[in-house]
């Protein structure tokens, strides 16, 4: 879908199946290496998308992903309407997380998420109200 | 070092990737939290991990890693080495622990790597 100079992919993510979460990611991997961007941006855009989906899978039952590429900068926008987070400054800390203790034997919920997704992203906003939902969107600049 | 090198030094089977196994990695990790690897890693070729689910393989692709090592003898579903041989990761198996797996792999020249930079 080619709307002026942004190219957009939309996602739906199921919320109940771990074992499909990433998928997303993955198929933006391949079209942003189709689509001929360096190795170092497709990392960063699918890592913090990659760590989006699997937190909106463990805490909001799924949500929606979009992902708009323009020329100079790919944003990816994630909304769910899972139970918000009541306290944004303590998810972005490093080691802290909420994850109950059978996504740990997953493999997930190490309290990186969040961090990782600032890590890789030029910037990143986070609305989310308690009850209602979350939408973060990050940007990585080409 | 060369794929085939682990195999050897780790006693290992390889599910897949077989015709890939002269591939050159320069890294590696020993990790079972995803995210770990998802924010310490970087251009590291070999995840050597005990967990044996669909994401283990998605990380690595995440990261452009070449090649997973499943130790303490676990061995990972069908669909899961079915998702790495897609990817052109290559995974092998083998009943070293963790610990003894990382520690031949550094002891024969293989670094820890870099880490990404905030």
């Amino acid at each position: 879908m080619i709307d002026n100079d942004k190219v957009n992919f939309h996602f739906d993510i199921d919320g109940d199946n771990f074992t499909t979460a990433g998928e997303a990611s993955v198929k933006i991997k391949k079209a942003l290496r189709q689509m001929g961007f360096s190795a170092d941006t497709i990392r960063r855009v699918s890592v913090a998308m990659y760590e989006g989906e699997i937190n909106m899978v463990i805490h909001a039952d799924g949500g929606e992903a979009d992902v708009n590429v323009y020329p100079n900068k790919i944003e990816i926008i994630l909304a769910d309407k899972g139970p918000g987070i009541p306290d944004i400054e303590k998810a972005m800390q490093a080691g802290y997380s909420t994850a109950p203790d059978d996504i740990r034997s997953l493999g997930f919920g190490a309290g990186m998420g969040l961090p990782n997704m600032k890590k890789y992203t030029d910037s990143i906003d986070i609305q989310t109200e308690v009850g209602v939902g979350t939408t973060v969107t990050m940007v990585v600049n080409v | 070092m060369k794929i085939r090198e682990i195999v050897k030094l780790l006693d290992a089977r390889v599910l897949c990737g077989e015709e890939l196994l002269d591939g050159e990695v320069n890294s590696a990790c020993g990790c079972d939290m995803m995210s770990d690897v998802l924010a310490f890693v970087k251009e590291q070729a070999v995840l050597i991990t005990g967990l044996c689910n669909p994401q283990v393989v998605r990380t690595a692709e995440m990261m452009d890693m070449r090649c997973i090592v499943f130790v303490r003898g676990k061995v990972p579903p069908k669909d899961v080495v079915a998702l790495a041989e897609d990817s052109g990761i290559v995974i092998l198996a083998s009943d070293e622990r963790m610990y003894v797996a990382c520690g031949k792999l550094y002891a024969n020249g293989l670094s820890g790597g870099s880490v990404v930079s905030d």
